[in-house]
């Protein structure tokens, strides 16, 4: 019996998965007649566009970019020309300035042509190509990868997050399971960049066929190791993985790489992969399109980043006049963004694109007072007192939100979850994070 | 632009348990006393049934007024903290105690101990408590004579010296509170709490344990202390009420520990001959205090 590697508090939260786990990974066609790239799909600066209206795109071209290192470069996701430059609404960021590609009606096949001598590029040169190919974490972070590897000492630990314990999404699941052997030689790239000793990889236990097939994959190579994780929420958070996988626990405000650790995403890891070996550059991403029996064709896409979200519910089979009272969702269900409009576009962080039914969607609940009860305190991973954080947050007291830690919050969702009155908790100390953020670095 | 549907927004987190509210908490406290609130009917007669009534009714009632919750049963029920508070009292209350006393300790537990500090949450001291510790000082006559189960006769409860076998303290046939004499089934309703995830261990434990073992030291017979008295309501179902008890576990073990050191102090020191009531006010007073300086270490802290 191999043991299967956990953190401390958390939930066990229904999975919702079983409406795509077992759907194969495919195209999703037609293409839309119109894609959205916004110029900030990332921590950091927006980039400004390359290409000005009436231009020519072909797919893969660089559209937009900023010499800075805070940045990353997108990409046009479809042949076609450029309609508008323009502010458009986002999932997540509001409105966001965006290059809008009407799409050419044929749509050729991007050209994967190998790198050559890719195996003998320095670690400079291809911590620059992550740059340069607009790599992103794709797990939902969104942080420029090039940023969480730039260190020059070597980082011991490579962490693949292969947990995906978000409910709904299982994208990450069919590729770890479908693309393997290019998940591996990713991170055999990333081993080589981080010069690490040890790769593992952390995989959610109600992902049997995905740990079976790495572990089998991975059998002949040295310093790979599959790691079996508990099923608990939120065990893909960064820090509850490296606490699960290496039992270290990085302190406050350090950087994961202080612990000795690097966690990526699986499918940015593939996507690394990709820009590395096939000269491909981050214009599309595998997206999970599900919900609770509302999606006819639900299952896991590949679709050209700035799909929008209204093209992507019509060719899974959703009538989208017949959707009010729904709810819509760019990532998962605990940590993702309803969008405000159907025309929001699919980012490369967008792991999913989730239909909630009337009935989930609960609106009139009426939020009652904290009655202490410390539910949110007990299943905390973060191991915080939410329910006093979203008091102070409320009174706007930021010095007290600080004290208690509001800068720790994992922004799981757990305590809202679990709340019995219905407060909003983590929405509160979501909101008094940033003043918290400046107070606590005014004290160091 | 095209037309949109009308789309809910909200932020994140998109899902919710699955049907916990205050109200669900509240009605498995009531579940979990309905066993000894029967047993004091059957065992003191029809007159504990108008003084649980009378408590009851008046709390939710001078609530949904105050509030003003008036319109239908379900608002009057509210999240059924009134309920709960009313028939604690009640339970803590002499059977041969007068309705009218009991719907006095209530309205006053109600507005002193809970509406007037802000509501429920907000509240410092057990509302019952408040309530009962008001009727003790105001008519502590009535509020301290017992009358035996058996022949309905004016008797000394077992903290004043009367002698009764252990089996019949467990069970309760003996002379007490309304609610509080049967170990037993306090202890059922207690174990569903538990399993329901109402209360934890840590306050009854540190109580009842504090209890046990403080006892030998002042003389006291051990099982006399635990089983007699309020002690075991106490340590259940009000010195564990969320509200009024400590955030962090640690808190709560030493919150539990200050209640059962209050309770024999008083028992064996003070005149009065039970001390569940004042220990457990006392200590709740002490939680703001011990909310902020009593804090488990959050992940990655360093000192």
């Amino acid at each position: 019996m191999r043991t299967i590697k956990s953190f401390d508090k958390g939930m066990y939260i229904p999975h919702h998965k079983e409406y795509t786990n077992d759907k194969k990974i495919t195209r999703l066609l037609p293409y839309p007649k119109e894609v959205i790239i916004p110029l900030n799909q990332h921590i950091g600066e927006t980039v400004e566009p390359l290409v000005e209206v009436g231009d020519r795109v072909e797919v893969g071209d660089k559209i937009g970019d900023l010499d800075e290192f805070w940045s990353a470069p997108v990409f046009a996701s479809l042949s076609g020309e450029v309609k508008a430059i323009e502010p458009r609404p986002t999932g997540t960021n509001g409105d966001c300035l965006s290059v809008v590609i009407a799409a050419d009606e044929e749509q050729p096949e991007f050209t994967i042509e190998e790198r050559e001598n890719w195996e003998q590029l320095s670690i400079n040169e291809l911590k620059n190509l992550l740059q340069e190919n607009g790599i992103v974490g794709m797990g939902g972070a969104a942080c420029p990868t090039h940023i969480n590897v730039s260190a020059d000492d070597p980082v011991p630990n490579l962490i693949l997050n292969g947990a995906e314990c978000e409910p709904f999404l299982t994208c990450d699941h069919r590729m770890m399971v479908e693309w393997a052997d290019k998940l591996i030689k990713g991170a055999q790239i990333l081993f080589r960049i981080i010069q690490a000793q040890d790769c593992f990889i952390g995989i959610e236990t109600n992902k049997p066929d995905a740990i079976e097939v790495l572990e089998e994959k991975t059998a002949d190579l040295e310093h790979f190791h599959v790691v079996p994780l508990d099923t608990k929420y939120p065990q893909g958070y960064k820090k509850t993985l490296i606490k699960a996988i290496t039992d270290k626990e990085p302190p406050m405000g350090a950087r994961s790489a202080e612990v000795g650790c690097i966690v990526r995403n699986v499918g940015t890891t593939i996507a690394i992969y990709d820009a590395i070996v096939n000269q491909k550059p981050l214009f599309e991403r595998v997206t999970t399109v599900s919900g609770p029996e509302t999606i006819p064709q639900a299952g896991n896409y590949i679709v050209p980043i700035g799909t929008p979200v209204r093209h992507i519910l019509e060719v899974c089979g959703v009538d989208t006049d017949n959707i009010s009272s729904h709810k819509i969702i760019l990532g998962g269900a605990m940590t993702g963004s309803a969008v405000t409009t159907l025309d929001a576009p699919v980012t490369k962080s967008d792991t999913g694109v989730l239909l909630l039914p009337e009935e989930m969607v609960e609106l009139n609940e009426e939020v009652g007072p904290c009655i202490r009860c410390g539910k949110c305190v007990d299943n905390c991973p973060m191991f915080l007192f939410p329910n006093e954080l979203s008091l102070s947050a409320e009174a706007e007291d930021y010095h007290e939100a600080e004290r208690l830690h509001a800068t720790e919050c994992a922004e799981c969702g757990i305590c809202s979850y679990v709340c019995p009155s219905r407060r909003p908790v983590v929405e509160s100390i979501v909101q008094a994070k940033p003043e918290a953020k400046k107070i606590r670095r005014s004290k160091k | 632009m095209s037309e949109n549907p009308d789309i809910v927004v909200t932020e994140a987190p998109h899902l919710m348990s699955d049907g916990d509210s205050t109200l669900l908490v509240m009605s498995d406290v009531l579940l979990a006393l309905l066993p000894a609130t029967l047993a004091g009917i059957y065992l003191f007669g029809i007159n504990t049934l108008y003084v649980i009534m009378a408590a009851v009714f008046t709390a939710m009632a001078v609530e949904a007024v105050f509030l003003r919750r008036i319109g239908s049963f379900q608002e009057v029920l509210g999240d059924g903290s009134a309920a709960v508070t009313g028939l604690l009292l009640a339970l803590t209350l002499p059977p041969d105690i007068s309705p009218g006393l009991a719907a006095a300790g209530a309205a006053m537990g109600i507005i002193i101990g809970k509406l007037l500090l802000g509501g429920l949450g907000h509240n410092i001291f057990n509302p019952a408590l408040v309530g009962r510790a008001i009727l003790l000082a105001i008519w502590p006559a009535a509020m301290t004579t017992y009358s035996s189960p058996l022949d309905g006769n004016t008797t000394a409860t077992v903290l004043g010296g009367a002698e009764y076998s252990y089996a019949e303290m467990f069970l309760g046939n003996i002379p007490g509170s309304i609610g509080e004499t049967s170990a037993l089934l306090l202890l059922l309703g207690a174990i569903y709490l538990f399993f329901r995830g109402r209360i934890g261990w840590r306050i009854p434990l540190g109580y009842l344990g504090t209890v046990a073992l403080l006892s030998p030291l002042f003389g006291a017979n051990v099982l006399v202390q635990l089983l007699g008295g309020g002690l075991m309501l106490g340590a259940f179902y009000m010195a564990t009420d969320m509200v009024t008890s400590p955030m962090d576990d640690r808190a709560k073990l030493i919150f539990g520990v200050g209640c059962g050191l209050f309770t024999i102090v008083i028992r064996e020191l003070a005149t009065l001959p039970e001390g569940v009531t004042y220990a457990i006010l006392l200590m709740n007073a002490l939680v703001p205090l011990m909310d902020r300086y009593i804090k488990r270490r959050a992940f990655g802290e360093v000192n």
